[in-house]
Order: structure tokens, then C-alpha cells, then sequence
């Protein structure tokens, strides 16, 4: 084993190293960390008004985010990621920080639609403008609805921001 | 007090308190069709009590439309009934030419119904595929997404969007059907009984689909009045009441269709009612492919629509309510009649009405919705009172709800 | 039955009751006074001419602003709808100026239960006799009644449940991933980030 210099690493990735013959892989750990939360994203569907049915229609035969390790489960607890799809009314708010705060970390919030992004076109006295209000976000996907194409969009910036992260395995409580 | 026609409980109600529980399903939870909330008193697995809670979705349609003008009301309409968005749209307009009494041409009234019933057949197929889902049957969801595709591609195809179309307009539509289009909602029109009779197929006889629906939730004709249900809801309980034969609107009154009535007034019955509107929307979308009369599809005089052109008119910006400055400059040059109208339509949920009050302005002095949901969601605790936990998730599914028109 | 011939009987019926009559857009509607509004629902829901058994719709109306005599504050519109004649009418009835209410109709159709309370919970207006005069569409602790013409398209002031969650929002903000706690007498960005990088280190 001490002699693991002297063997031709080969480079599979950027930082990431092989060893020939040997069926193993040395890297960071964030990558190889990162690398399996961001194939797996199971998120949450908070669906609430229109954009529900656009990311019921991503998640169905057409689209098939199942091909992105993407499944989407009915319970916070094990969830990654919430889907905020559509309007947040003031009444519904505290119940969207409950479900938040059920989530398991690491958790990640998608704003899909306007309404969840700013409010949209309810500027009116029962609708909170925007969701970034009550929980942080990290994609904000804009359209009144977006297209599934742009829930898929929105899905594979976050997969990039999860590859970029540091020591999130480190820190979490 | 007691509640009129509540049914009676006959289940054996266990000594003490000590069996009984209380639930709460919702407002997240994957069965009841959006943010809906009920809250459950149970004894094991009968229900006691059942109180539904709306508002989660409430965003304030009705003074929002106050402070903008007709016709940027008819984006908000789309975000109510978001699965057959196109019927509100049609709904809306039919409303406000009756309030204004504008006119429209009688191609754009067939190009109105064409889609209409498109939507119609958009919302059953969700209907559908939701229901089964929710009963046991998930091979239906899929087929009946495959079909929905090809209506969604249609109407993208027609007016860009997918969801939230906005396509019709006071006085008219706001584009032509192309000839592509035509050919193409043949093609629609010529397999899709076919596909329904797939559908019929899978769950007609299917006996974990019969012993599921047939027998629960029933509602005599006399109490199904009385908690003012429409649609298809209402026809399955026998009673013979359909917008588009009554007070016909658009080109309802040209065209030849039937309307199906159940008998039973059980899940079954307005499942099979459903299933033969779908048959009847492809006779009417049909009818529509070979009548189609040639003309414009727009009410050249259109009040508030035909905006004059950037240099005659002075908006000053205003940031603090919508369009306060369109509105203003519409109330000083538009002027409409005074009164109030009320005008219903035949949506695939029931009967969508709008109650307007004109003070003579730009905009309406009241806009009341008469949202089918929000009427059927009322009726939950006498379907459900008495049953078991399970069949309250095919009630809810068999009322066909949306939470966006009902709360609105 | 012929247009203004339902709003004649109505008024041979219900002489005292009976305000004004109109007709709009071939639409009749007859204004009539609250105090026997179920009495006069519940003849034209049973007699066998009239025989308006479907209430197509029930809301509530803000006349503050409306340019018409007569009226009171506020009004109740019921639309009725005939299936098996084939006819409508219009009733609107005219609020208790007093004490904003009115009796309830849920004893004639048990569907108006809902609409009456959306009507408590918009409008303000409270029906006598119902079984359960709780606000439906807001939560129950809100203030104020949106759809009066004096209640500002974005409300007021921030309902107390909203303003709550947005302070438990900040507190638990503390907790999540990458949080760094800034400093008491930051002076500006710079020193923010200094701390940035002896964090990252």
C-alpha cells in the first residue's frame, strides 16, 4: 500500500485519479460527495397552483426526469429539494415553512413561476411576493408556467451548483 | 342546527372517546388535487366529521379585476380553472360582450367552441387519469397523458402557450386557425374514439374500478339541487341541465349533440357521464371541422380592445396599481353601459358564472366568479359523512375540483 | 314565462317588499328589501309557476361608490334559474343598514352555506341563522373584509401570521448550511469579507 506513488495515476476527471488495474478511484471527497447528491435529487412536490400540472407533465411520459435520477416523493422527510410550483398565499405560508423545516439537510428550494419567484401578477393583499420571503432559494425559474423544458433547465443548474459546493458533508447539523 | 339533507350514520360507534381520532389531510398532500384541506373525525375507519378548508390558494381575483380593465381581466381567468383554462377564457368573454353588448363574428363563435370543447376533453382526460390514479389505476394516467400531449401541442400550435392561453377575445379570437391546424385536430378527431374505448377497456368492467364506484357517494337529484352542484355532478344524479342546451352561447346552438344523464347518481354513474361527454365533444368538435364558415374573427368596433396607436394616447406612469394609467385613460374615453349582467357557461367542472356591475368606467365595479369547485368542495362532508377514509379520496376525485377556481 | 311577468306576481305577491324592477341586457331583476328575503326565496323556489329551484348564484355587493338612489350600503344578489321553465331572475336585496346582516337562505338550498360565508369573509356581511359564520378563503384571525370598496388593493397592514413566520424565518436563518454570523461594528464589505476568507481556510 506504501507504494501507491509509484503507480501511474490516471486522470478521469479534473482532480479525480485512477488507479489502473485496481478497481478504485481516488478523489476529494466533496466530489465523490456532490457527485451522488446531485444524480439523485428526489424532490418534493409542493405543487399549488398552475405550474403543478407543468411539472406533473415533466415527471410524466414526455419529459421523464426519472432519467436524471430525479423521483419525486410526497414526504418532506425524504425529500432533497422542494419544488415551490405556484402562487404562495399568506395562509398557505406557514405551512410551506413547516414542510421546510421537516426537510433533512442538505435541502436545496426550486421557485418555479413567476408567482413563486416575485408574486407575479398578483400583487394583491393575500399573496406573498415571492417565496424567498419565508425560505431561502436557490434556482429561481421564471414563466407563467415555465415550460417542463425550463423545470429541466432549472433542475440541472442546481445539479451544477451541488458539484460546485464545499464541505457540505463537514458542516451539517 | 342540523344540517338538511345529512345523511344518517349507521355505523357501531365504539364505548367511550377513545376510538375516536382526528386527521388532517392536507393542504399538502398528494391525493387532494391541490391545497385542500379536511379535517377528519374518525372511528377507525369511518368517518364521523369531515370539515373541508379552502383559502390556500385564495389570491384575491375579484378586487384584483376591479382595478384593471376588461381586458386585462382575461389573463386572470386563465390561473382559475388552470386545466381547461381556455374554457374561462371563453366563459369571460362571452360575459363581458353580453355586459357591453359587443358582438361577435360568427366564425370566431365556431373557432370559440372548437376549442372549448378541446378543453373539455383536456380537463376529463386529467379527470380521468387523477381518478384512476387515485383509486388504483395507474396504467389509465398514462394513456390519458399521451392523449393530452396532443391536445396541449394543438393548442400551442394555435396560440403559443400550453397552459395559460388568453386566446380569445372580447369581440373575437386574436388569431386565425391555420389550415395545418385543421388537419391536424382531424387527425385528433378521428382516433380518439378509439382511445376512449381504451380507456373503457381498462376500468369499464375492471371489478376492483366497480367495487370502488359503484354504490358510494350517492346523491339523490332533489339534494344534488340543493347544494347547487352542476356538470357532469349534477347530470349523474338524472337531472337534465347543460349550459350549452339551455342558454346556448356560441355556436352551441348549430351544432347536434347529446347530452348523457345518468341514473344512479353514484361515482360510477357520473364516471360513465363523463366518459360519453368526451364521446359527444369529439361529435361537436367534428361538426365544427366541417361547418367552419369563412369571415373575419374579429369585432372590428370592439370597445377597450383596439388600443390607439402610442402616439395618440398619453399614459403617464403610474407604479402604483396596475395599468392605473390604461384604466384612467380608457375611463375617459371609453363609456360603457350601466347595469349588471349574469352569464353562465358550461365549463368541463360545471357552471362557471360571471356576475358583473358596470358603473360606466373602464373597469367593473364588481366582478363575483360563480366557481363550480368552490361549490362542489362545499358538498364533501355529505358525500363523505359516514363512509370509509378510502372512498373519501375517490369523492373528492369524482367532483372533479380544481383549487385555483375555487378559491380564487 | 315572458320577461317582466315574474317580476309582476313577485310584486302582487310581495307588495311592501318590493323596491324596483328592471330589465338589462335581456336580463330581469327586481330590487327588493331584506327583511323577508326568505320568504320571498322560498315562494319562488316552490310555486309551481315560478319554480326556480337551482340558485345559480349568491354574492355580495359594495354600493358606496354606486351612482344609483335608493340602495343601501350593501346588497345581496341571488340569481335563480329555473330547469324545467326554463327562466331567470335576479333578486337583490338590500343589507340592514344597522347591523350588516341578514337572514340566511341555507335553509332553502343547503349549497348556499359556502357562498354565504365567502360573503361574511370578503364582505363583512353577517347572515342570521347559519350554522357555522366562520371566514372561509382567509385565516380566521385576519382583519379587515377585502372586497369593501375602502380595503386597498394590497391590504393594510401585514397579517400577524405572516409577519410571525417571516421572524422565524430570520431566527432559524442562523442554522442553515454556510451561514456566517456578521459581525456587531462591520464597518463596511471589507471586513465581511475578510471574515469570508478566514472562514474558507
Amino acid at each position: 500500500m506504501g507504494k501507491i506513488k509509484d503507480v501511474d495515476l490516471v486522470e478521469i476527471d479534473d482532480g479525480v485519479k485512477m488507479i489502473p488495474g485496481a478497481n478504485a478511484v481516488l478523489g476529494p471527497l466533496n466530489k465523490i460527495v456532490n457527485w451522488g447528491r446531485a444524480g439523485s435529487i428526489w424532490p418534493m412536490t409542493f405543487g399549488l397552483a398552475c405550474c403543478a400540472i407543468e411539472m406533473m407533465d415533466a415527471g410524466a411520459s414526455t419529459n421523464d426526469l426519472d432519467r436524471f435520477g430525479i423521483i419525486f416523493r410526497a414526504s418532506p422527510r425524504q425529500a432533497d429539494c422542494m419544488i415551490v410550483a405556484g402562487t404562495l398565499t399568506k395562509k398557505m405560508a406557514p405551512v410551506l415553512r413547516r414542510v421546510y423545516d421537516q426537510m433533512p439537510e442538505p435541502r436545496y428550494v426550486l421557485a418555479m413561476g413567476s408567482c413563486a419567484c416575485s408574486g407575479g401578477v398578483f400583487d394583491t393583499y393575500s399573496v406573498t411576493q415571492g417565496v424567498d420571503t419565508i425560505v431561502p432559494v436557490d434556482v429561481y425559474i421564471p414563466g407563467c408556467p415555465p415550460r417542463p423544458e425550463a423545470l429541466i433547465e432549472g433542475l440541472l443548474k442546481l445539479q451544477k451548483k451541488i458539484m460546485g459546493e464545499e464541505f457540505r458533508w463537514s458542516q451539517w447539523r | 342546527m342540523t344540517r338538511p339533507i345529512s345523511k344518517t350514520i349507521n355505523v357501531p360507534v365504539a364505548d367511550g372517546d377513545g376510538d375516536r381520532y382526528t386527521l388532517r389531510m392536507g393542504p399538502q398532500h398528494p391525493a387532494t388535487h391541490g391545497v385542500l384541506r379536511v379535517d377528519l373525525e374518525l372511528d377507525g375507519e369511518t368517518i364521523l366529521k369531515c370539515t373541508p378548508h379552502v383559502g390556500y390558494l385564495h389570491r384575491g381575483f375579484e378586487k384584483l379585476a376591479e382595478h384593471r380593465t376588461y381586458a386585462q381581466s382575461l389573463i386572470l381567468t386563465d390561473r382559475l380553472d388552470y386545466i381547461a383554462a381556455m374554457s374561462n377564457n371563453v366563459g369571460y368573454c362571452v360575459a363581458v360582450e353580453k355586459l357591453l353588448g359587443v358582438s361577435c363574428p360568427m366564425r370566431a363563435k365556431y373557432i370559440r367552441t372548437i376549442v372549448g370543447e378541446m378543453s373539455r376533453l383536456c380537463s376529463h382526460l386529467l379527470w380521468l387519469a387523477t381518478h384512476a390514479l387515485d383509486i388504483g389505476a395507474m396504467t389509465v394516467f398514462l394513456y390519458c397523458f399521451r392523449e393530452r400531449e396532443i391536445l396541449l401541442d394543438l393548442f400551442e400550435k394555435l396560440c403559443g402557450a400550453r397552459l395559460t392561453f388568453s386566446y380569445t377575445r372580447i369581440g373575437g379570437v386574436r388569431q386565425d386557425v391555420t389550415a395545418d391546424f385543421m388537419s391536424e385536430l382531424q387527425r385528433f378527431v378521428d382516433i380518439f374514439p378509439s382511445k376512449v374505448s381504451d380507456y373503457e377497456t381498462l376500468i369499464d368492467t375492471n371489478r376492483i374500478w366497480l367495487k370502488r364506484t359503484v354504490g358510494i357517494g350517492v346523491l339523490s337529484a332533489d339534494e344534488a339541487l340543493s347544494l347547487g352542484l352542476t356538470g357532469a355532478c349534477l347530470r349523474g344524479s338524472g337531472v337534465d341541465y347543460d349550459i350549452r342546451k339551455h342558454r346556448p352561447y356560441d355556436a352551441y346552438d348549430q351544432v347536434d349533440f347529446e347530452v348523457p344523464i345518468g341514473a344512479d347518481g353514484d361515482i360510477y354513474a357520473r364516471y360513465r357521464c363523463r366518459m360519453e361527454e368526451m364521446l359527444q365533444s369529439n361529435k361537436i368538435l367534428q361538426q365544427c371541422i366541417d361547418q367552419l364558415p369563412p369571415g373575419p374573427i374579429f369585432n372590428d368596433d370592439a370597445p377597450d380592445l383596439v388600443m390607439p396607436m402610442q402616439g395618440e394616447r398619453k399614459i403617464e406612469a403610474d407604479t402604483t396599481t396596475y395599468g392605473s394609467g390604461l384604466i384612467k385613460f380608457i375611463d375617459e374615453h371609453g363609456s360603457h353601459p350601466v347595469g349588471d349582467v349574469y352569464v353562465s357557461t358550461e365549463v368541463p367542472k360545471g357552471e362557471l358564472g360571471f356576475y358583473f356591475i358596470s358603473d360606466g368606467s373602464g373597469h367593473p365595479y364588481r366582478m363575483h366568479i360563480r366557481s363550480p369547485s368552490f361549490i362542489h368542495i362545499g358538498a364533501i362532508p355529505y358525500l363523505a359523512e359516514g363512509g370509509f377514509i378510502a372512498d373519501l379520496i375517490a369523492n373528492i376525485g369524482t367532483l372533479d375540483v380544481v383549487l385555483g377556481e375555487c378559491d380564487r | 314565462m315572458e320577461s317582466m311577468e315574474i317580476a309582476k306576481r313577485l310584486q302582487a305577491q310581495f307588495p311592501d317588499e318590493v323596491l324596483d324592477a328592471y330589465e338589462h341586457q335581456g336580463q330581469r331583476a327586481v330590487i327588493v328589501s331584506g327583511e323577508k328575503i326568505v320568504d320571498i326565496l322560498r315562494w319562488l323556489r316552490d310555486d309551481s309557476l315560478m319554480d326556480f329551484k337551482h340558485l345559480m348564484s349568491l354574492c355580495a355587493v359594495d354600493n358606496i361608490k354606486r351612482m344609483e338612489d335608493g340602495l343601501l350600503r350593501f346588497e345581496i344578489v341571488y340569481n335563480l334559474y329555473s330547469i324545467n321553465k326554463k327562466h331567470s331572475i335576479r333578486i337583490r336585496a338590500q343589507v340592514r343598514e344597522a347591523d350588516h346582516s341578514i337572514d340566511t337562505v341555507t335553509t332553502l338550498w343547503t349549497g348556499a352555506d359556502w357562498l354565504e360565508r365567502e360573503c361574511y369573509d370578503l364582505m363583512g356581511i353577517t347572515f342570521i341563522g347559519h350554522p357555522d359564520m366562520r371566514r372561509i378563503l382567509l385565516p380566521d384571525d385576519w382583519e379587515g373584509h377585502p372586497l369593501r370598496k375602502e380595503y386597498p388593493l394590497k391590504g393594510k397592514e401585514e397579517w400577524i401570521g405572516l409577519t410571525k413566520i417571516i421572524e422565524k424565518a430570520e431566527e432559524l436563518r442562523q442554522y442553515s448550511f454556510g451561514y456566517k454570523k456578521p459581525k456587531e461594528s462591520t464597518k463596511s464589505s471589507e471586513s465581511s469579507e475578510l471574515t469570508d476568507k478566514q472562514g474558507n481556510d
